[in-house]
C-alpha cells in the first residue's frame, strides 16, 4: 500500500494502470479469491483518484486498490456471503467502513471469497468453491477471510478488509503470509457487516505489512451512531513509526504452547518472541487458566447468536425462495434446506439446540458465565503484561479438503484465534517464520481494548527488523 | 356451585413516538403499505438496530404513574420465531429484566376501590401486517407497522370478574392517554389486549387451568369473550371435563371462542439476550426528569375536581375523561368563579358538539372565554337559557363571541313587563277555547301560553317574567 503511493507519487505510475493491472491479474486468477468484481466502479474511482493525486493530494490512501470481503455490504454491488440463499442480493446501502474507504479515496476492485456466512476456516465453503493458498495451491488460505488474504498474498488487491468472529482475518492472514487486525469490539462498525455471531463478529484490515494494516484501521475505525455496539469516544490515529520495545513487557502464556502445536510453528513463534527480546521487550510467563474451556464457550455463544441471526434468510423479502412449496412451513423449509450449506446447518441446529427450552441454563448461560471469567483472566495477565504473544494457529496451512470430514478437529484449531473474540480484545497476526515446506508462519500479538497502537506498534518495529512479511509466494504472476 | 374468576390481563399499548422503536421510520397510522419502511424495520441483511430514547422515557412515565419500580439496567432480548410478518425471524422484546416491575393500579368497581398488581411492563417492536388478498389467493405483507414502540403491560391474576377487567382496561387507556403515550384506539390496534382466564370453586386456593384469550378488537369483545370464556370453562368443569391449556380465539361472527390451531402455539421462544443493543442504563437523574414532566394523573384530577370546586362525582368522571376537557374546564373556572354552572355547558354543549364533529377541544371555536362570556349573559338577564343554546351552537360554527352575536341579532331579552303583557293579551284574544278550559282547571296549559309568546317572541321573552304575567293575567 505505501510503496502503491509512493509509485503514485514518485514514478508517476496512474491509479488507472495500477487498477487495470489488478483487474487483469483477477482475470487470470486460479486462486478464486474474488466473488464479484466491480469493474466500472474500480475504474471511476481510479479516476477520480488520478486527478486528486495531480492536484497534490498526500492522502496515502488515494487510488490504492482494496478488496472487500463478500460478507460486508456494498451499494449496487452483489453482497453474497457466499451462500446461495444471497446469491441475488444487492445491498441499497453501504457498509460503515465501505462509506469511510470509498471517502478516503481507495478503489474497490471487488468482493473476496469466504466461507459461507464466515462459518469455517479453510474457505471451502463458498458456494463458488475454494480459495487456493497461493504458496502451495494445494492448501487452504485459511478462512472464512480466505479470499480477502489470497488476494493480498498474491498482489491481486493492495490490501483488503475481512472480518473475524473466531480467527476468520488472523487465521488466513497467517497460512497466507500476510498481517492482519482483529480490532477491539467496538472500535470498528458492524454496521453494514452481514452477521455471524454479532457479539464476536469485528471488521478489521489485511494488508502485507503492519503499517499497511494500521494505515487501512485508522481509516475504517471510529464511532458510528448506527452501530449500538460501537463505543463512542475519540480515536487517536494510530502511529505508523515502530513502537520502541525497551520496558515493554511481553506475556507469554504457558497455555499457547501446548499439546498439539506443530514444532515449526512452535520454533517460529519462540523466535519471533527472541526478536522482541533483542529489542529490549522483557519476557514474562502469564498464566490463562480458563482459554482451555475458549472453544467450547465459543461454539455455544457464536453458534446461538448465529442461529437467530440466519433466521431472516427465509425467502419472503429477499434473497432464494424455495418455490418447491405448498405452504407457508414448505417454503421456509424448501428455502433454507436449499440455500445454506451442510455447515451453515449444522451452525444454525447447534445454537438452536443451545437456546432450547430446558438448555439454555446449562449451554447458553454457562457458555456466558464463562466468558466472563476469560475477560477476567485477561485483565488479570494485563495487570503484569503490556502484551501478550503466540502462535495465531497450532499448525500451517493444511490440505484444502485435509479436514473436510472432522469439523470437530477443525473446530479446535481455533483455540488461540477465539480468545480475542470471546473478550473483545484486539489482536494482530504477523508472519514470523515458514516452514520446512516454504509455508508461511503467523504469531499473534494481544493487547488491552482499545491498544492497537501497541500492537500495530510493536508489528511494525518487528516487521523494521525482520524480513518475513516482505518474502512472497513463488508463483507470483506481478 | 359457586366459582371464583381469575383474570389476568396483557395490554399491548402502540406507543405515540414519531419514529419507530429501531429506525426513524414514521410510525404514522394508515399510509400507504410499506412506505413507512427501511433496511434496518425489514431486516435486511447487515443492518443494526439504535434504540430510540423517547420509548424508554414512554416506559418510565408509564412506570411511575402505576407505581412500578424502574430496573436501572434495562437489557433487550430476542424472542425467535418464524412468521411472515417477522422481518428479522426474531422480535426485539425485554425478557429477564422489564423497564418496570411491582406496580398497580387503582380501579373502581361498584363505588369500591380495587388494587391490580402490575406484573411488569416492557419495551418491545411491533410486527408487519399480513393482509390475505382473496382475489389473487396471495398473501401480502405491510411493513408499515414493523417496528412501532409497544409497551407490554401485564397484570397480576387479581382480577374477579368481567367488570373489574372493563374497569382496569378503561383505567388503562385514560392513563396512556393522559401520559400521551398512547392513543388508546382499540379498533385501529394501539391498544391491544390478551387475557389470561380460569376459575375455580369458591374457596379453593388452588388455580384453575387456564387459557389464553386473544382477537378481541374493542371493550365489547373483551367483555363478551371473557363472559363466554367464563361459562365455557363452568360448563366444562360442571360436566366432568377438564379445561385444556389452550389459546383461543374470540370469533366476533359466530360470539364463541375457539381453539388456535396448536402447530402455531406450540412454540419455544428461545430467548436470549440481544448482542446488537447494549444495556440501557436508567439512572436516578433520568428518572427525575420524567417525573418532574409527570402531569396530574386521573385519579387525582377526578379527586381534585370534587373536593376543589365541589362538583358531584359524576361531573368530575366525565370532566377528567380527557385531559384536554379537564384543562378546558379549569380555564373556564380561572375566568369565572362558577364550576357547577361551566360543568353543565360543558357537559351539554361542549362534549356534544365534540362528539358529532371530528374536532377536538383544542381546535374548538367556542374558546373558554367564549364560553364564560355568555354564561355572564345569561346571569347577567341579557340573554335567556334557552337562547344561549342558539348563541352556543353559532360560536361553535362561526367562532364569533358571543356578544357581537346577541347584537347582530338582536337577541336581548325582552323584560320589559309593558310589552310582554301587550303580548300576552293578544295570545289570550286569540284563544278563546284554551282560555276557557284553562279556567276550567286545567292549568297544564299554561305551557302552551308561554310557547305562544315564545313564538311571538322568537324565543326572546324573560321565561320567568312571561309565567309571571301570563298567570296574573288569566287569574283575571
Ligand atoms: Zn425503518
Amino acid at each position: 500500500m505505501l510503496d502503491i503511493a509512493r509509485r503514485f507519487r514518485v514514478d508517476n505510475i496512474s491509479p488507472l494502470d495500477i487498477t487495470e493491472e489488478i483487474l487483469q491479474g483477477i482475470k487470470q486468477d486460479p486462486l478464486n479469491a474474488y466473488i464479484t468484481v466491480d469493474e466500472t466502479g474500480a475504474r471511476n474511482a481510479a479516476k477520480e483518484a488520478e486527478e486528486e493525486i495531480r492536484q497534490g493530494s498526500d492522502n496515502l490512501l488515494l487510488g490504492v486498490p482494496v478488496a472487500i470481503k463478500d460478507n460486508i455490504c456494498t451499494k449496487g454491488v452483489s453482497t453474497t456471503c457466499a451462500s446461495n440463499i444471497l446469491s441475488n442480493f444487492v445491498p441499497t446501502y453501504d457498509a460503515h467502513v465501505v462509506e469511510k474507504l470509498k471517502n478516503s479515496g481507495v478503489v474497490i476492485v471487488g468482493k473476496t471469497n469466504m466461507d459461507e456466512f464466515a462459518m469455517g476456516s479453510t474457505t471451502t465453503t463458498s458456494k463458488i468453491g475454494p480459495t487456493k493458498n497461493p504458496w502451495d495451491i494445494t492448501k487452504t488460505p485459511g478462512g472464512s477471510s480466505g479470499g480477502s488474504a489470497a488476494a493480498v498474498a498474491a498482489d491481486l488487491c493492495a490490501a483488503s478488509l475481512g472480518s473475524d468472529t473466531g480467527g476468520s482475518i488472523r487465521q488466513p492472514a497467517s497460512f497466507c503470509g500476510i498481517t492482519g487486525l482483529k480490532p477491539t469490539y467496538g472500535s470498528v462498525s458492524r454496521f453494514g457487516l452481514v452477521a455471524f455471531a454479532s457479539s464476536l463478529d469485528q471488521i478489521g484490515p489485511m494488508a502485507r505489512s503492519a503499517r499497511d494494516v494500521a494505515i487501512l484501521y485508522n481509516a475504517v475505525k471510529g464511532y458510528d451512531p448506527k452501530d449500538s455496539t460501537s463505543v463512542a469516544m475519540k480515536y487517536q490515529p494510530t502511529s505508523l513509526d515502530g513502537l520502541d520495545m525497551r520496558g515493554i513487557r511481553v506475556g507469554v502464556p504457558g497455555a499457547f504452547f501446548g499439546e498439539g502445536l506443530s514444532t515449526d510453528v512452535e520454533k517460529a513463534v519462540k523466535d519471533g518472541i527472541s526478536v522482541f527480546k533483542e529489542l529490549g521487550a522483557e519476557i514474562v510467563d502469564i498464566d490463562l487458566a480458563y482459554i482451555r474451556y475458549g472453544v467450547a464457550v465459543y461454539y455455544i455463544v457464536a453458534t446461538a447468536e448465529a442461529s437467530s441471526n440466519l433466521a431472516r434468510y427465509d425467502g419472503v423479502r429477499y434473497g432464494l425462495r424455495g418455490n418447491n412449496a405448498d405452504d407457508l412451513i414448505d417454503m421456509y423449509i424448501d428455502t433454507r434446506s436449499s440455500g445454506f450449506n451442510i455447515e451453515v446447518k449444522r451452525r444454525i441446529m447447534l445454537g438452536t439446540y443451545g437456546l432450547s427450552a430446558g438448555y439454555y441454563d446449562q449451554y447458553y448461560r454457562k457458555a456466558s458465565q464463562v466468558r466472563t471469567l476469560i475477560i477476567q483472566d485477561f485483565a488479570k495477565a494485563f495487570e503484569v503484561c503490556d502484551i501478550i504473544i503466540g502462535p495465531t494457529t497450532p499448525t500451517p496451512a493444511f490440505g484444502l479438503y485435509e479436514m473436510i470430514d472432522d469439523p470437530l478437529s477443525l473446530y479446535l484449531l481455533d483455540i488461540y484465534t477465539i480468545p480475542a473474540n470471546l473478550t473483545g480484545l484486539p489482536a494482530l497476526s504477523i508472519p514470523c517464520g515458514f516452514t520446512k515446506e516454504g509455508l508461511p508462519i503467523g504469531m499473534q500479538l494481544m493487547a488491552p481494548a482499545f491498544r492497537e497502537d501497541i500492537l500495530l506498534g510493536a508489528g511494525i518495529s518487528f516487521q523494521d527488523h525482520t524480513r518475513f512479511h516482505e518474502k512472497r509466494p513463488q508463483w507470483n504472476m506481478m | 356451585m359457586e366459582y371464583d374468576v381469575i383474570i389476568g390481563l396483557e395490554v399491548h399499548a402502540q406507543l405515540l413516538t414519531e419514529t419507530k422503536i429501531f429506525c426513524s421510520c414514521s410510525t404514522i397510522f394508515g399510509d400507504k403499505p410499506n412506505t413507512n419502511t427501511c433496511p434496518v424495520c425489514i431486516g435486511m441483511p447487515g443492518v443494526l438496530p439504535v434504540l430510540n430514547k423517547k420509548v424508554v422515557d414512554f416506559g418510565i412515565k408509564l412506570g411511575l404513574a402505576t407505581n412500578c419500580h424502574i430496573s436501572k439496567t434495562n437489557i433487550f432480548a430476542r424472542k425467535n420465531y418464524f412468521y411472515p410478518d417477522l422481518p428479522k425471524g426474531y422480535q426485539i422484546t425485554q425478557y429477564e429484566n422489564p423497564l418496570c416491575e411491582h406496580g398497580f393500579l387503582d380501579i373502581n368497581v361498584d363505588n369500591t376501590v380495587k388494587r391490580i398488581g402490575i406484573t411488569r411492563i416492557h419495551m418491545e417492536e411491533d410486527a408487519g401486517k399480513l393482509i390475505h388478498d382473496l382475489k389473487s389467493h396471495r398473501s401480502l405483507i405491510d411493513f408499515n407497522r414493523a417496528g412501532v414502540p409497544l409497551l407490554e403491560i401485564v397484570s397480576e391474576p387479581d382480577i374477579r370478574s368481567t367488570a373489574e377487567a372493563y374497569s382496569y382496561l378503561m383505567e388503562l387507556r385514560q392513563l396512556l392517554v393522559y401520559l400521551e403515550i398512547c392513543d388508546g384506539n382499540m379498533e385501529q390496534g394501539s391498544f391491544r389486549c390478551d387475557a389470561n382466564v380460569s376459575v375455580r370453586p369458591k374457596g379453593s386456593v388452588s388455580f384453575g387451568i387456564r387459557t389464553e384469550l386473544k382477537n378481541m378488537n374493542s371493550f365489547r369483545h373483551v367483555q363478551r369473550a371473557l363472559d363466554y370464556e367464563i361459562n365455557r370453562h363452568i360448563g366444562i368443569i360442571e360436566s366432568g371435563g377438564n379445561v385444556l391449556p389452550e389459546t383461543m380465539l374470540w370469533d366476533a361472527v359466530s360470539n364463541t371462542t375457539q381453539p388456535m390451531r396448536t402447530k402455531e402455539e406450540s412454540h419455544d421462544y428461545r430467548y436470549f439476550p440481544e448482542p446488537d443493543l447494549i444495556p440501557v442504563v436508567v439512572d436516578d437523574a433520568w428518572i427525575e426528569e420524567i417525573e418532574k414532566r409527570l402531569p396530574e394523573l386521573p385519579r387525582d384530577k377526578r379527586a381534585r375536581f370534587v373536593n376543589v370546586y365541589g362538583l358531584p362525582e359524576y361531573d368530575a368522571e366525565v370532566l377528567t375523561q380527557s385531559r384536554s376537557v379537564a384543562d378546558y374546564f379549569e380555564q373556564c373556572v380561572s375566568l369565572l368563579n362558577s364550576p357547577k354552572e361551566i360543568s353543565n355547558w360543558i357537559m351539554t354543549e361542549v362534549l356534544r358538539v365534540l362528539k358529532e364533529g371530528s374536532e377536538d377541544i383544542k381546535t374548538l371555536k367556542v374558546t373558554p372565554e367564549m364560553l364564560v362570556s355568555m354564561i355572564r349573559l345569561i346571569n347577567d338577564g341579557t340573554i335567556s337559557g334557552k337562547i344561549a343554546k342558539d348563541i352556543f351552537e353559532e360560536m361553535a360554527t362561526t367562532g364569533r363571541s358571543p356578544e357581537l352575536i346577541v347584537k347582530e341579532k338582536g337577541l336581548v331579552q325582552i323584560t320589559d313587563e309593558d310589552i310582554l303583557k301587550d303580548i300576552v293579551r293578544e295570545i289570550i284574544e286569540n284563544n278563546p277555547k284554551e282560555v276557557d278550559v284553562y279556567k276550567k282547571g286545567k292549568v297544564q296549559l299554561l305551557g302552551f301560553f308561554v310557547g305562544q309568546v315564545m313564538n311571538a317572541t322568537k324565543g326572546k321573552a324573560n321565561p320567568r317574567l312571561t309565567n309571571k304575567i301570563i298567570r296574573e293575567m288569566l287569574k283575571q
